[in-house]
C-alpha cells in the first residue's frame, strides 16, 4: 500500500480507525483538533459508522468514551493539554475503574505556548493516574503506537495516555498503514460492579491498578518503544524522549552517535534498560520536550549520583520547546548560524479578521465602559481574547475556559460593580453555563456578553454545541427575560448597541447580552460551498 | 539530494498551498519529505511559517536547524526578514514577493525592508501580484513566487506542473491553467533576472 502523507495528528487518527475504534470523542483545541477532523472527513470512518461528533467539553468527551469502553468497544478521546485539566476527574477515575473496550486518551501538549496559556506536561497526568503513557517521536510511530495503545489497553484493562507535542501534531510525513481491524461487538464487563467506585469497590479496584504497575514497566521493555542503542564513548549517555530523539539524530546527520542512547517512547520507563544504560556511562544528558520529569527522577532529591545535564542545570533552557540547535549546543557542538535578524523587522501578532463581529461588539462595549473606571471586563478563551491587544484593549483577564463569568461573580462580590464577563458561544456551553447558574442564584450584579458567532472560531470553525439554543439555556438557568438582550453587532448599529450595553450595565442583577452574527470565516466557507453546489447543479441541468 | 525550505507569509496567503505543491512534486520523484505547519492562533492574520524538508535520505527533525535552510520562500517581504536567522550563509537563497501585507500599524518603510533583502548575496525579489494579475488573477501570486523559486528547488519542472494539475484539478480546468501560467511566469522572471 502507498504511504499516506499525514500530520502527526492524522497518523493517530488513521491508526485509531485501523485499530477498530467505534468512536472518537473530543472538544477542539490546538494542537489536537486535526485528529477528530480527520476522522470526521474520512470516508472509511463513515462507512464503518465511527461516531465522531464534537463533545460539549473534554470532560463529557472523556466520560462518553468511558461509557463506550464499558460497553466493550474501542474509544479514542482527544484534547489539548489544558483540556485534560477539564477532563481530569473522569480521567483519573477511569484508571481506577479500568477499561473494558480499548480506551486511549490523546493529550496534545503545546510547549512554547504557540496557542495556549501554559506549557504543562501531560506525562505528569499519566504518572498521576498511574497508567501507561506513549510518546511517539515521528509520524510512523504515532500510527503504530496508536494501534498498540488499544491492544495494550485491552490486554491490561487500563486506559492509556498518549502524549504528543505541537511540532509532531502539525508536521507531515509518509506513513505506512497496517491491517484494518474489525470493531468490537458490544459486550459488558464480566464484573458488573467494576465501574461502581463506591469506597469498598474502589479500594479493590485501586489495589488492582497498583498491582499492574510492575507489569506496565516490564511492558515498556518488551514493546520496543524504549530502546537502548550502544555507543563507544561512555563518558556520557543520552536519554531522548519523544520528538527530542529526532533533534538528537539531526545533529549527527545520519552518522553514528558516539554515545549510548536510551530512546524513550513509553512510560513507566523500563527499569532494566535504565540500569543497563546508567551502569555503562559516566554522566547523563536528558533530552525531553516539556517538563524535566525523567531528569528529576534521574537526579533524585539529593542529586548525588552521576552528573546529570538537562533543563534543571541550564544546559537546556528550562522553558519552551526544544529544537535541533538547542540540542546541538547541549551536546557541545558548534551549531550553524544564519544571518542576524534585521532591526527593521516588526512583530505581526494575530488579529481579529476583517469584518469579524467581535470588532463591533467590543467597540460598543468599550464606549459603554467609558462611564466607569478601567479594569472591569473579565474575559475568556477564543478569538475574542485577541481584543486584549491594541487597538481594542478591551479585556482584563483570560484564565481558563468559562472563568470569565465566575471571575466576574467573585469580583462583583468583592464590590466591583459593574462587572462584565465576555465569553464566546462555544466556551459558554463548554464551561460557562454552570457559572451563570451561580450568578443567578447569588443574584449578583454582572453583565455577561455572550458573543455568539455560532461556531468554535479559534480552532477553525467547528460546530458549536449551543447554536440555536442559547436564549433557551440562559432563560432556563434563570436570567430574567427582559435582561436577555439580543443585538446585531454591526458598525451601523453602533449607537443602538452602546445604549443596550449602558442599560444592562446599570441593572443591579444578572443580565446577558447576546451579540449575534456568524463568524466571517465559516460564512465565507459556507458561501463557497453553496456557490460550488449551485455550479454543479447548473452544469448537470445543462447536460 | 537535500533541500530545506522555510516558507513564510501571513495567515491566509496560501503558503500551505505552495508546500503541498512542492511536497507532491517531491513525492512523485521518490524523495522523502517532512513538512511542519502552523495551525491555531497565528492563522488569524499573524505570521505563519512552514518548514519543508526534502531529501533522498531519511529526514530526522521536523524542524530545520537554524542557519541551515537552503531557501526562504516568502510571499510577503517583511515576513522574509523574519527567517534570516534560518538561512544558510554558504548557499542559501531568498525568494520573496515584494507586495506588502500591511495589517500592522508600525509596518516599516518598504525601502528599508527591501534594503535588507538586497544585502544578501543570493536573492530574487518579484512583483508577484502584478505578474499574477497579468496571468488572470492576483490569487495566483503564491504560485508566481513558487515559479520564481523553482529553478533552485532541484525538482523537475514537469513534476511541479503535474502537482499543480493534480491539486487544482478539482477546481476546474480554468484554475489549472491560471496556476500553470503563473508558475511559468514566475520561473521566467527568475531566469531573466538572476544575477548569480
Amino acid at each position: 500500500m502507498d504511504k499516506l502523507l499525514l500530520l502527526g495528528d492524522e497518523a493517530i487518527a488513521q491508526g485509531a480507525v485501523d485499530a477498530g475504534i467505534s468512536g472518537v470523542f473530543a472538544y477542539p483545541g490546538t494542537p489536537s483538533t486535526e485528529i477528530t477532523e480527520y476522522i470526521q472527513a474520512s470516508k472509511e470512518a463513515k462507512e464503518r459508522h465511527i461516531v465522531s461528533q464534537w463533545s460539549a467539553n473534554e470532560k463529557t468527551a472523556m466520560e462518553t468514551a468511558i461509557g463506550m469502553s464499558y460497553a466493550g468497544k474501542r474509544a479514542l478521546v482527544c484534547m489539548k493539554h489544558v483540556g485534560l485539566n477539564v477532563a481530569a476527574d473522569a480521567f483519573i477515575n477511569s484508571a481506577i475503574t479500568g477499561a473494558h473496550g480499548g480506551l486511549v486518551v490523546v493529550s496534545a501538549d503545546d510547549p512554547s505556548m504557540h496557542s495556549s496559556q501554559n506549557e504543562q506536561d501531560s506525562r505528569f497526568y499519566g504518572k498521576f493516574a498511574q497508567i501507561p503513557i506513549l510518546e511517539p517521536s515521528n509520524q510512523q510511530e504515532a500510527y503504530d503506537m496508536t494501534r498498540y495503545a488499544f491492544e495494550l489497553s485491552e490486554r491490561f484493562g487500563t486506559p492509556v495516555l498518549f502524549r504528543i507535542t505541537t511540532r509532531l501534531s502539525h508536521s507531515r510525513s509518509g506513513v505506512g498503514r497496517g491491517e484494518v481491524l474489525p470493531q468490537n461487538g458490544m459486550n459488558l464487563p464480566s464484573d458488573l460492579k467494576q465501574f461502581i467506585l463506591l469506597p469498598s469497590i474502589a479500594k479493590k479496584q485501586y489495589n488492582t491498578l497498583l498491582g499492574k504497575q510492575l507489569a506496565f514497566q516490564e511492558e515498556s521493555e518488551k514493546s520496543g518503544f524504549n530502546k537502548l542503542y550502544d555507543g563507544k564513548d561512555k563518558s556520557m549517555g543520552i536519554v531522548a524522549c519523544g520528538i527530542a530523539y529526532n533533534y538528537l539524530l539531526e545533529n549527527y546527520r545520519g552518522g553514528e552517535i558516539p554515545y549510548p542512547v536510551l530512546k524513550v517512547g513509553q512510560y513507566p520507563i523500563s527499569r532494566k534498560l535504565v540500569r543497563e544504560f546508567y551502569d555503562q556511562v559516566d554522566s547523563v544528558l536528558i533530552l525531553e520536550e516539556g517538563y524535566p520529569i525523567l531528569e528529576e527522577l534521574f537526579r533524585g532529591i539529593l542529586d548525588e549520583g552521576k552528573p546529570v545535564k538537562g533543563r534543571m542545570d541550564g544546559v537546556l533552557p528550562r522553558a519552551g520547546e526544544l529544537n535541533p540547535n538547542i540540542v546541538g549546543t547541549a551536546l557541545g557542538m558548534e551549531v550553524a548560524e544564519g544571518y542576524d535578524l534585521p532591526d527593521v523587522l516588526k512583530g505581526r501578532p494575530p488579529l481579529l479578521c476583517d469584518g469579524c463581529s467581535h470588532w463591533d461588539s467590543f467597540e460598543a462595549l468599550n464606549e459603554a465602559m467609558k462611564d466607569y473606571s478601567p479594569g472591569r471586563v473579565l474575559s475568556d478563551i477564543g478569538c475574542y481574547t485577541l481584543s486584549a491587544l491594541p487597538p481594542l484593549e478591551s479585556i482584563n483577564s483570560c484564565v481558563d475556559m468559562g472563568a470569565s463569568i465566575t471571575m466576574a461573580v467573585g469580583a462583583a462580590e468583592a464590590g466591583m460593580v459593574p462587572a462584565v464577563a465576555t465569553i464566546g458561544d462555544s466556551t459558554f456551553t463548554h464551561s460557562g453555563m454552570t457559572g451563570l447558574l451561580d450568578a443567578v442564584n447569588r443574584k449578583v450584579p454582572i453583565t455577561v456578553v455572550l458573543l455568539d458567532n455560532s461556531t468554535t472560531g479559534m480552532t477553525g470553525g467547528q460546530d458549536s454545541a449551543g447554536t440555536g439554543k442559547l436564549e433557551d439555556i440562559v432563560k432556563g438557568i434563570g436570567v430574567e427575560e427582559e435582561h436577555i438582550r439580543i443585538i446585531k453587532p454591526l458598525r451601523r448599529l453602533h449607537e443602538e448597541n452602546v445604549k443596550v450595553f449602558k442599560e444592562e450595565l446599570a441593572y443591579q442583577g444578572v443580565s446577558v447580552i447576546i451579540p449575534r452574527r456568524e463568524c466571517v470565516q465559516t460564512l465565507a466557507r459556507r458561501m463557497k460551498l453553496k456557490h460550488a453546489k449551485k455550479k454543479v447543479t447548473q452544469e448537470n441541468s445543462a447536460q | 539530494m537535500k533541500k530545506d525550505i522555510i516558507l513564510g507569509g501571513v495567515g491566509g496567503q496560501g503558503i500551505l498551498t505552495i508546500a503541498t505543491v512542492i511536497g507532491m512534486a517531491a513525492l512523485s520523484e521518490g524523495l522523502q519529505l517532512k513538512q511542519s505547519e502552523v495551525h491555531g492562533m497565528s492563522q488569524r492574520g499573524g505570521d505563519v511559517q512552514s518548514h519543508l524538508r526534502l531529501s533522498s535520505d531519511p529526514i530526522a527533525s521536523d524542524l530545520i536547524p537554524e542557519g541551515r535552510a537552503d531557501m526562504i520562500l516568502s510571499v510577503e517581504p517583511l515576513e522574509a526578514l523574519r527567517y534570516f536567522n534560518m538561512l544558510n550563509r554558504e548557499n542559501g537563497w531568498l525568494i520573496t514577493s515584494i507586495n506588502p501585507f500591511k495589517n500592522i500599524a508600525d509596518y516599516p518603510d518598504m525601502e528599508n525592508v527591501l534594503g535588507e533583502i538586497t544585502k544578501l548575496p543570493r536573492y530574487i525579489t518579484i512583483d508577484a501580484d502584478k505578474i499574477a494579475q497579468a496571468q488572470g488573477s492576483v490569487k495566483a501570486a503564491n504560485i508566481v513566487v513558487l515559479g520564481a523559486a523553482s529553478p533552485f528547488l532541484s525538482l523537475k519542472y514537469a513534476s511541479i506542473e503535474e502537482a499543480i494539475r493534480k491539486l487544482f484539478g478539482k477546481k476546474g480546468e480554468e484554475m489549472v491553467k491560471l496556476n500553470l501560467h503563473a508558475l511559468k511566469a514566475g520561473r521566467e522572471f527568475t531566469e531573466k533576472n538572476r544575477k548569480v
